[in-house]
């Protein structure tokens, strides 16, 4: 094509997709708009959403593998051992808890709603609901804290374990002890061994 | 505007007011189209804009200029500080000055003088001196940019416009925009865009000339007013804001100002050139002096419109390709037309 | 506090002189200017330095690492190679899906863990999806920084969909933590199919519309063609990959020249730039693979869920994944952005003793200072929007 006949080309078609575009848009003009206007009209959450974190502590059995598979660090487990005559109940799962769990904390803020941690628990006690509006004021207000002991229960819990370690040690202790005095005391010489009878 | 000088009798008085009539129209219409741009845009754009300030968000623009009244007054350390002050003055000085010769009804017009085309290029070119000075005055080098570039589009879109009136001229035998507006009085097949009220031999012969100067007129004054697909100045994508990156405020809200009104501006000149002003289309059936204001503005409005359809739909041209639209493609057609035109009427 | 080199070896601007017909003289100036890191259409944070004559673009030098996050050195603090995929999710947040399939696909050879079909389809429709979604976002970004507003809230209601698709299938719309080391974590929910065919067909007039309303609109073809254009030969020299590689004419596609998975079984098409606007290699061509490449997405997700085998959705690995020690693999696939890799060395331990991530968007940056050269500002924009960079993958 000639210079000229270029140059009345690109006229031409640039009118042509300038008048394409503007039907486009006009056809959009009149078309319904695609806004949710939240927060009077919430969009539905499908059930897998993995949003914030809830821990049911009554069927948490201290076990820590939420807190190991976390890979941003946000749950800190603190446990103390329960000793053999008290009956912490069991789980929903009918498995027996052996651990009080005096602190459970999530910090909301740093976790990063992979779910990593929903998996490894064995009794499904961490699970992602569909919460996504828990915005605060004030940062220390997003470290969650599931457990529910109070001070007396811990310092209790404590004192007991403390209670039941040293009298495993004692007695521990009083067995080695009448082991060793076993072991010092004159061994009584025993009776002659029968002659055999083919001698 | 006789009868209200018989009114107050005290002549200075009465002009400073029917001066201020348009400011008055400005602020009110400025509100409208902020809220329609804002709505069409959305709509255009399959959103919905503000639903929760006033009912589907009526009061909004109100609220938009209380913000921007009550902002923080800014001003660079290094800028230059007379003229950083300076620029939206001047540039809101030039779009209001145009106001001065639009024939808003047979009744009214700011001042009737008898080079009201030529006086409305002149004063265009003040909007041009406001934008260089905010560029320059802001001591930022992506201000100077928007600035310098504005300055070339500018001074090379204003020869489009001012042939397209020129031909108009030729036709209507006036400079003077009432008497022009008054020439297409009569129903809409007098009006310039479809020949004018000339015998039909030759408005056959006229008509395609003067609809192509028609849509030319339109392209270059959205190119004078810094709309896309000619907004370069104010590039938002590349230079922030453009030669406004520094204004903040009432400042800012000047400039805002003078960009809106400017659309007004050369739709209004379009439609008092072309499409016949305040006169009804239908002839004698709603026309008057109070119709014609309502044709007046509801025509320009439409152009309005059509300005803000055209910005949400097409990308942004390039400085060297928007010299080469206005030097090679706009310029070398009117003379086209302008001299078919001539010819026509000589004929 | 130490000032970072800003241009290479003292760069004194070069000054002129302009003779006037007066017979003035005026004193000219190249002008150094700051394409910040806070800036509208830089796509992230990332600090360009321009010397410019007048409009005229006479050096550009990036500056990266405004978001570098140390991805490489949490890896091998991680307790075992699961926990790496929610951090390579975040490497290239657009494209979430190949990001974890890549580093999956590295440690699955580097264990020698077969995966089973059913899980290679479902990847290959996630992966693909995607590619979609990535591609929207740098279409419609692309619409704005050339000036079109209107494209980008379009793409993004068409993005709306897939990202409803994954977050029925994992929980989550952008950072997914789906694909696992051996399969998924979750098999797909029972209306995906039904879903996923309904996107198809709403998706491909979709298509059209975005082809007519910018890529072929004269205004932006003006913009585009004939600019920052990246010859064949250049581009293989600085190693680009993907949609900007294809742009510049080379027909090299990593799911077809080194397939993984089942892309070898499906019918598609790499795209490849012709130079239909002007020349090839120029950034529409690179638009317009990209518009291409979508169709072709579409093609594939629909025989993928066609051909979708039933099964489970996890291999029978180890339950602590430890791989011999000096054990090193390289693995790469094609993202949406290019050539996506994983260098994995492992010390016989449960974490990677070291992971190097190859991320495309970093290599296809080098190449803008080369193409930038000669144009002008409003070119700049364009160019660096045609590259298509995600500044987490940048700066990992």
């Amino acid at each position: 094509m000639s210079a000229v006949g270029i140059y009345f080309y690109n006229i031409f078609h640039s009118l042509y997709t300038v008048v394409v575009g503007m039907k486009i848009t006009i056809n959009h003009l009149f078309t319904r708009s695609s806004t949710v206007q939240y927060p009077t009209v919430k969009m539905n959450i499908p059930e897998r959403a993995r949003n914030r974190l809830y821990v049911n502590i009554d069927d948490c059995i201290g076990c820590d593998q939420c807190s190991m598979a976390c890979p941003v660090d946000c749950i800190t487990i603190d446990t103390i051992k329960s000793t053999p005559d008290v009956d912490l109940g069991l789980t929903s799962k009918n498995t027996k808890k052996r651990l009080y769990v005096p602190r459970f904390d999530i910090d909301i803020a740093k976790c990063c709603y992979c779910g990593l941690c929903v998996w490894p628990c064995p009794t499904d006690c961490i699970v992602m609901t569909d919460v996504y509006e828990f915005s605060e004021f004030d940062r220390k207000n997003l470290i969650y804290s599931f457990s529910n002991m109070t001070v007396e229960e811990i310092t209790t819990a404590e004192e007991r374990l403390k209670k039941y370690d040293e009298e495993q040690a004692a007695k521990k202790a009083a067995i080695a002890a009448a082991a060793a005095e076993k072991a010092a005391a004159p061994m009584i010489p025993l009776p002659p061994k029968p002659e055999s009878p083919a001698s | 505007m006789e009868f209200i000088q018989t009114l107050l009798a005290n002549e200075l008085v009465v002009s400073i007011l029917l001066s201020l009539l348009p400011l008055v129209f400005i602020i009110v219409y400025a509100l409208v189209v902020l809220y329609t741009e804002m709505k069409v845009a959305a709509h255009i754009q399959d959103r919905v804009a503000y639903m929760r300030t006033g009912w589907h968000g009526l009061l909004q623009p109100i609220a938009d200029m209380l913000k921007l009244l009550q902002k923080e007054d800014i001003i660079p350390d290094k800028a230059d500080k007379l003229l950083f002050r300076l620029a939206p003055i001047i540039a809101f000085v030039g779009t209001y000055a145009a106001y001065a010769v639009l024939p808003f009804s047979s009744i009214y017009i700011g001042s009737n003088i008898n080079l009201g085309a030529f006086f409305l290029v002149a004063v265009g070119s003040l909007v041009v001196v406001g934008i260089l000075m905010a560029g320059w005055a802001s001591n930022n080098k992506w201000s100077l940019f928007g600035g310098v570039r504005s300055a070339a589009q500018m001074i090379s879109y204003e020869i489009p416009t001012a042939i397209a009136i020129i031909i108009v001229v030729m036709i209507t035998g006036s400079l003077n925009l009432q008497d022009v507006t008054k020439f297409q009085d009569g129903g809409i097949g007098n009006w310039v865009v479809f020949g004018g009220p000339l015998p039909w031999s030759q408005k056959l012969m006229l008509m395609p000339f003067t609809i192509i100067t028609f849509f030319i007129l339109f392209v270059s004054s959205v190119a004078e007013v810094n709309r896309t697909p000619f907004d370069l100045p104010e590039a938002e994508s590349e230079l922030v804001q453009g030669f406004n990156t520094e204004y903040s405020g009432m400042r800012f809200a000047m400039f805002y100002l003078s960009e809106y009104a400017n659309l007004f501006t050369v739709s209004a000149v379009g439609v008092a050139l072309f499409l016949g002003g305040w006169s009804s289309p239908f002839g004698t059936f709603m026309s008057g002096p109070v119709w014609g204001i309502f044709w007046f503005v509801a025509k320009a409005y439409i152009f309005v419109l059509i300005q803000i359809w055209v910005r949400w739909t097409l990308p942004r041209l390039r400085v060297d390709q928007l010299m080469y639209v206005s030097w090679k493609v706009l310029i070398p057609w009117l003379f086209v037309c302008l001299l078919s035109v001539g010819l026509i009427l000589v004929l | 506090m130490l000032q970072p080199p800003t241009l290479p070896t003292n760069y004194t601007v070069k000054q002129g002189h302009i003779k006037t017909s007066t017979g003035k003289t005026i004193r000219t100036e190249e002008m150094i200017i700051n394409m910040g890191p806070q800036h509208p259409s830089t796509h992230g944070v990332l600090r360009l330095e321009i010397v410019v004559d007048g409009e005229i673009i006479v050096d550009c030098i990036p500056h990266i690492g405004y978001l570098h996050r140390c991805f490489e050195k949490h890896c091998e603090h991680m307790t075992n190679y699961q926990q790496v995929i929610p951090y390579a999710d975040r490497m290239d947040y657009c494209s979430a899906m190949t990001n974890e399939w890549a580093f999956a696909l590295a440690a699955e050879r580097m264990l020698k863990i077969e995966v089973p079909e059913r899980v290679e389809y479902i990847r290959v429709i996630m992966a693909e999806l995607q590619r979609i979604a990535s591609h929207l976002i740098a279409v419609g970004t692309y619409g704005i920084d050339s000036g079109a507003f209107t494209p980008f809230l379009y793409t993004f209601i068409d993005r709306e969909k897939i990202l409803d698709l994954f977050e029925m299938t994992c929980g989550a719309r952008l950072l997914y933590n789906y694909i696992w080391i051996g399969g998924l974590s979750h098999d797909l929910p029972p209306k995906f199919v039904e879903q996923a065919k309904d996107f198809v067909r709403y998706f491909r007039p979709r298509l059209k519309m975005l082809n007519d309303l910018l890529s072929y609109n004269e205004i932006f073809v003006k913009r585009t063609a004939n600019v920052g254009v990246l010859p064949k030969d250049v581009a293989i020299n600085y190693a680009v990959s993907g949609p900007q590689l294809r742009g510049s004419g080379v027909n090299w596609d990593l799911r077809r020249d080194d397939p993984y998975s089942i892309y070898h079984k499906l019918e598609w098409e790499p795209q490849v730039g012709k130079g239909e606007m002007g020349t090839v290699g120029d950034c529409w061509d690179r638009h317009i693979v990209r518009m291409h490449e979508m169709e072709q997405c579409l093609n594939i997700i629909e025989q993928a869920l066609a051909g979708l085998p039933e099964g489970n959705v996890q291999a029978a690995i180890p339950k602590r994944i430890r791989p011999e020690k000096d054990a090193e693999i390289y693995v790469r696939t094609e993202s949406s952005r290019g050539e996506l890799g994983f260098y994995i060395v492992s010390d016989g331990t449960a974490s990677p003793f070291r992971v190097k991530a190859r991320g495309p968007a970093f290599v296809n940056l080098s190449v803008l200072p080369e193409i930038a050269k000669g144009g002008m500002i409003a070119d700049l924009v364009l160019i660096a929007g045609s590259i298509d960079i995600v500044l987490g993958e940048v700066d990992r």
